[in-house]
């Protein structure tokens, strides 16, 4: 069976943003960029299957600027077998998103969709639970584990009280979590291999989307920040101060 | 028109989360009616009605619902939808499980985890794990929203809504519930706890939590855990605190053997008071915090065990 994983290219996880000074967003200028990670734990997933012979192709999409090619590349450098590039230099939101993917879905006609959970940037949590509605597809959001069979998936999700297992119907798609696997780095001859995978590039209008933003974005400001408070030298003096502020 | 709040429950007893977002609600659309889908959960629909502002109480019951599975709950959802002009879940992994399936479906954009309502069309929500915050407005049409539980006041009792009870819409059988795995604990949940003991990789174990399992006894508090503690298998996954477990704003949170990651600090530097004890005094986590410890947290958490001890905490 295929297996599409999209791919969104995000500020590193590492990287502490900051917010402009005219209010507009983020300033993105020079800061390092890489895969959402919850997309590494799916491309990662997506490759273990097709190593266990469980899927016959893997392949990726990224919705995004001409850079998000390199986030396909590293994909491709994980052992993901070819890529799409959806070119768009402006932000899409994510039911936009999960439109073209609708139509890159019935075009490629995957069993199985494998998204991050939520993207660490805009962290919307909205991609995968929107394609599956729009497919008429079940779905495993936030997935612990994944056992695939022929005709039904059994996925463990994290839930907020511990864990779930729900069996789907294939064709499904699957949201990751962060305890789902542990992403590999990409070997330097595998990295070499992928620069000849092939990438297709698209647009949006070729799939008949439209990504103008629905929303308006009036301002993007700093959060309030906390006081630095002061260091306490003893345990008592600790308990002193936390029952003078009447929290225990 | 009006508005309408899934309820947080399991089958037995109604979540805090669902008051607080009845309050979310009624700034976006009033009156709030409230859905209560589950099997055999009349009690959480009584307790439903008692909920100030509340106006009605639909009741699902059905077996598809007992689990809320995202895909019957899409189709419950979509066919009550007409009615109201603003649909709002709590930002649990239930509500964020369902709620962007029904708002594509409606062909509308959804607002994910709202901090504050500022008119019924604008909002501000936290981006990039809360180092930013947006303030966006929504197109015109319905409003599909999920709201961060810490940044709303619960909904207070009092109310006496009429309940109503409603058909199970048809069941697309796509997926079945195939069991679960429970985190069992006598202590507050995490998000509804006015204390928080949260252990980090420093405690070197699981079997080491049990040096704040003490004190959370003590203090009537719950156990939380940054991600390295919980992929290292110190503690189960829902204890996760952070941009992508948990987020949490008791009244006092104190963070033991945490480095304070941004990830962790997105979930839990808005709880009140702010306690870190780590060895290391450069640890960014004291940034945040209002008192700092530096100290080996082995000698630190036997020591707050004892002194609490001898100051009458049982
Ligand atoms: C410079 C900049 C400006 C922005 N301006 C706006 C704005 O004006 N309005 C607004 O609403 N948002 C804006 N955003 C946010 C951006 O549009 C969101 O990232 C987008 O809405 C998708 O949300 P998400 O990625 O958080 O979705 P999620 O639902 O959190 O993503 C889940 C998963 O979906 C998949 N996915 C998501 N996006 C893509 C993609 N592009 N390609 C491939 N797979 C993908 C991935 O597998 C991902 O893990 C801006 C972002 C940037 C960087
Ligand atoms: C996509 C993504 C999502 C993430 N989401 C989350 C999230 O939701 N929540 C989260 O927490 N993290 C999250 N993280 C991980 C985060 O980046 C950090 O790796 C993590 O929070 C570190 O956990 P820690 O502070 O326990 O461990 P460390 O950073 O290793 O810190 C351990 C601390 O313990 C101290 N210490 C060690 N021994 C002792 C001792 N004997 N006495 C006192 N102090 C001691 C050390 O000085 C150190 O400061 C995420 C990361 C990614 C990439």
């Amino acid at each position: 069976m295929k297996v599409l994983v999209p791919v969104k290219r995000v500020i590193d996880f590492n990287v502490k943003v900051r917010v402009k000074a005219d209010q507009s967003g983020v300033d993105l200028a020079n800061v390092k960029m890489s895969m959402n990670p919850f997309d590494e734990i799916a491309v990662e997933e997506a490759v273990r299957l097709k190593e266990k012979g469980k899927a016959t192709e893997v392949v990726v999409v990224s919705i995004g600027p001409a850079q998000a090619s390199e986030t396909i590349r590293t994909a491709l450098a994980m052992g993901a077998d070819r890529g799409i590039l959806v070119k768009n230099d402006t932000a899409v939101e994510p039911l936009a998103v999960a439109k073209i993917l609708k139509a890159i879905v019935e075009a490629e006609q995957p069993q199985l969709v494998i998204t991050g959970k939520q993207a660490i940037d805009d962290d919307a949590n909205q991609v995968g639970q929107m394609l599956a509605a729009l497919l008429g597809w079940p779905q495993g959001t936030f997935a612990h584990s994944l056992e695939l069979g022929d005709a039904t998936a059994k996925i463990t999700r994290e839930i907020d009280g511990g864990l779930q297992t729900v069996e789907v119907k294939l064709p499904a798609v699957m949201t990751t979590d962060l305890r789902l696997n542990e992403p590999r780095y990409a070997s330097l001859p595998n990295i070499m291999k992928a620069k000849k995978k092939p990438i297709e590039e698209k647009t949006p209008a070729d799939f008949g989307v439209d990504v103008t933003p629905r929303f308006k974005i009036l301002k993007v400001t700093e959060p309030a920040k906390r006081a630095a408070g002061a260091k306490v030298s003893s345990v008592p003096e600790l308990l002193d101060k936390l029952k003078a502020d009447g929290v225990i | 028109m009006a508005s309408l709040v899934i309820a947080e429950h399991d089958n037995a007893s109604l979540k805090d989360a669902t008051h607080k977002t009845v309050t979310a609600a009624a700034a976006v659309s009033s009156p709030v009616h409230i859905l209560v889908a589950g099997e055999n959960c009349a009690a959480v629909a009584e307790a439903a009605a008692k909920i100030a502002g509340v106006e009605k109480v639909l009741l699902a019951e059905g077996a598809p619902y007992a689990r809320q599975l995202a895909e019957p709950m899409e189709s419950l959802l979509l066919s009550l939808s007409d009615k109201y002009d603003a649909i709002l879940a709590p930002a649990t992994t239930t509500g964020k499980n369902i709620l962007p399936r029904v708002a594509a479906k409606l062909d509308t954009p959804q607002v994910s985890e709202i901090l504050k309502v500022i008119s019924p069309d604008t909002f501000e929500r936290p981006i990039y794990a809360g180092n930013a915050i947006e303030t966006l407005q929504a197109p015109a049409g319905k409003k599909i929203i999920t709201v961060r539980t810490t940044a709303f006041k619960a909904a207070s009792e009092g109310g006496s809504a009429a309940v109503e009870k409603i058909a199970a819409a048809s069941d697309p059988g796509l997926s079945t519930f195939a069991g679960e795995v429970l985190s069992k604990s006598e202590r507050p949940e995490l998000t509804s706890a006015k204390i928080i003991v949260s252990g980090g990789r420093g405690l070197g174990s699981g079997e080491n939590f049990k040096l704040l399992d003490s004190i959370a006894d003590k203090l009537h508090a719950a156990v939380g855990a940054s991600r390295a503690a919980v992929d290292a298998g110190y503690v189960p996954n829902d204890y996760q605190v952070g941009q992508t477990g948990k987020v949490v704003a008791p009244d006092l949170y104190i963070a033991v053997g945490i480095s304070g990651a941004i990830q962790h600090l997105a979930g839990m530097k808005d709880s009140r008071v702010i306690v870190a004890i780590n060895k290391d005094e450069e640890a960014p986590i004291f940034s945040v915090a209002d008192y700092g410890l530096v100290a080996d947290l082995f000698k630190a958490l036997p020591e707050i065990d004892e002194e609490l001890g001898k100051r009458g905490y049982k």
